[in-house]
């Protein structure tokens, strides 16, 4: 993203959190997730079962957030915006920026996602809420990815993914179990472009994640993320994360996490800490 | 492939199954959240909080004009008296008959919830015993909604 935009972007944010008296949608606190970092609902790896915001079957939403994720080898920026249509479709954008701090330059992908409600309610039905996601990822430029045995520079994951809160689980404390298992061709999550020279088909892959509502305000938890190993180059890892999110208000919300992406492009053992900010109304 | 995702799945699961069946007993024979919530007049109070927000609530006041307001604040006290585990029996109406042909949406149950949430925290009810009744009322929103 150009300097402008940046800075449009986060003039756009900090006026959004400024609005915390502006409409609020008609859904219970905390009830949207935040956002991951492909732009979907979610936490901060997985896409779940919720839709962005708190908007109800009665109006749109908006979320817009802002992300780092700053490991051994990598800085990882991510902008997104998310509209949820009467919490039936959600339609979001991510922009995606890898900074290469120990091998030098960069690798950006734009992502296009959508996400509707199938059926259920994170609260309220049996089973839960179930949707089904899809992110349509492009690189900006395909020729690292291209000359480290990638073959596509452009690919679609599409998921379905469950969220359900359990009332009173542990400690009188609500708990949120949420599981996703998505279809991809993705190296590093796109950013290492698509197939590989050692596989070049779709893989079925499971993520998932547990959270507490410590307070209605405060929920902590842990994430996981199967991915494929399909470049010969250097193995690719599960991805794992550790977090805690902070939801003061219907408007904004604050995640901190402690995330563990395993190898990236032959650098082992990339950990480091995350921090995510979303305005929503 | 599959075995994998199957270990990966196992955890989650199992955890997800022990949480369930943990609490599946205890309730209805047990008062402790009927005592936390304060008994009968902690109770009366939360209720009368709840109306008090539900008609400075201009999503869904509208939707209690015609109603008895007296009879619905008896009728909520013996029910979260009885849901608690406290010494009650609901005499009202089922909530399918009592909420059918009004097409309640989803987003009036979550504003009537919030009401309830504040209601709860302006009386200190412990955040265990509001998640506790929570969880009992939150099957009923299949009942109450688009009926
Ligand atoms: C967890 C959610 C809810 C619970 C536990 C609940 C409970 C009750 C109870 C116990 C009654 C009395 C039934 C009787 O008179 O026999 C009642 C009546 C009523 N409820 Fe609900 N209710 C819920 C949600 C809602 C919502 C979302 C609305 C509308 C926004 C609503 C509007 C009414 C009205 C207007 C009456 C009175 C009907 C009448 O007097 O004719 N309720 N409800």
């Amino acid at each position: 993203m150009p300097f402008s935009a940046k800075r449009l972007f986060f003039t756009f944010i900090l006026g959004l959190t400024g609005l915390t008296n502006a409409y609020a949608g008609d859904r219970i606190l905390a009830t949207g997730g935040v956002t991951q970092i492909e732009g979907s609902a979610g936490g901060g790896l997985v896409p779940w079962g919720v839709l962005h915001g708190t908007t109800s079957d009665n109006g749109l939403g908006i979320t817009a957030a802002a992300s780092r994720a700053g490991i051994d080898d990598y800085t990882l920026d991510v902008k997104g915006v998310a509209l949820n249509l009467y919490n039936r479709l959600e339609i979001s954008f991510a922009r995606q920026h890898l900074a290469l701090d120990t091998l030098g330059g960069k690798l950006e992908q734009d992502i296009i996602g959508a996400k509707a409600r199938l059926f259920g309610d994170v609260l309220y039905h049996p089973w839960g809420q179930w949707s089904l996601g899809v992110q349509h990822k492009r690189l900006d430029d395909f020729s690292l990815p291209r000359a480290v045995g990638a073959r596509d520079d452009s690919g679609t994951d599409i998921y379905l993914a469950g969220s359900k809160l359990f009332f009173d689980a542990v400690a009188g404390r609500n708990l949120l179990l949420n599981t996703t298992l998505r279809s991809t061709q993705a190296n590093q999550g796109g950013l290492l472009g698509f197939g590989g020279d050692l596989n070049d088909s779709r893989e079925l892959v499971v993520e998932g994640s547990l959270g507490i509502f410590v307070t209605p305000r405060w929920l902590a938890g842990f994430e996981y993320r199967q991915k494929p190993d399909q470049l010969s180059f250097a193995e690719e890892e599960e991805w794992k994360d550790v977090f805690v999110a902070f939801v003061p208000n219907k408007h904004l919300s604050l995640t901190a996490a402690w995330i563990d992406l395993g190898s990236i492009a032959g650098l082992d053992d990339q950990q480091g800490g995350y921090l995510s900010l979303q305005v929503a109304y | 492939m599959t075995t994998m995702i199957w270990r990966r799945l196992t955890a989650p699961l199992l955890l997800a199954i022990c949480t369930l069946t943990a609490h599946a007993s205890d309730d209805e024979t047990s008062s402790w959240t009927y005592n936390a919530l304060g008994e009968k007049a902690g109770i009366a109070a939360i209720v009368e909080d709840l109306l008090v927000n539900i008609a400075n609530d201009e999503r869904i006041v509208v939707r209690f004009a015609d109603a008895d307001i007296s009879r619905l604040q008896r009728m909520l006290n013996e029910q979260f008296c009885m849901l608690s585990g406290g010494p009650c029996v609901y005499t009202g109406d089922s909530m399918r008959e009592s909420h059918r042909g009004k097409n309640y949406t989803q987003a009036e149950f979550n504003s009537l919830v919030e009401n309830l949430i504040h209601a709860f925290e302006a009386n200190d009810v412990p955040l265990a015993a509001q998640n506790r009744l929570l969880g009992k009322l939150a099957p009923m929103n299949a009942d109450i909604v688009a009926q």
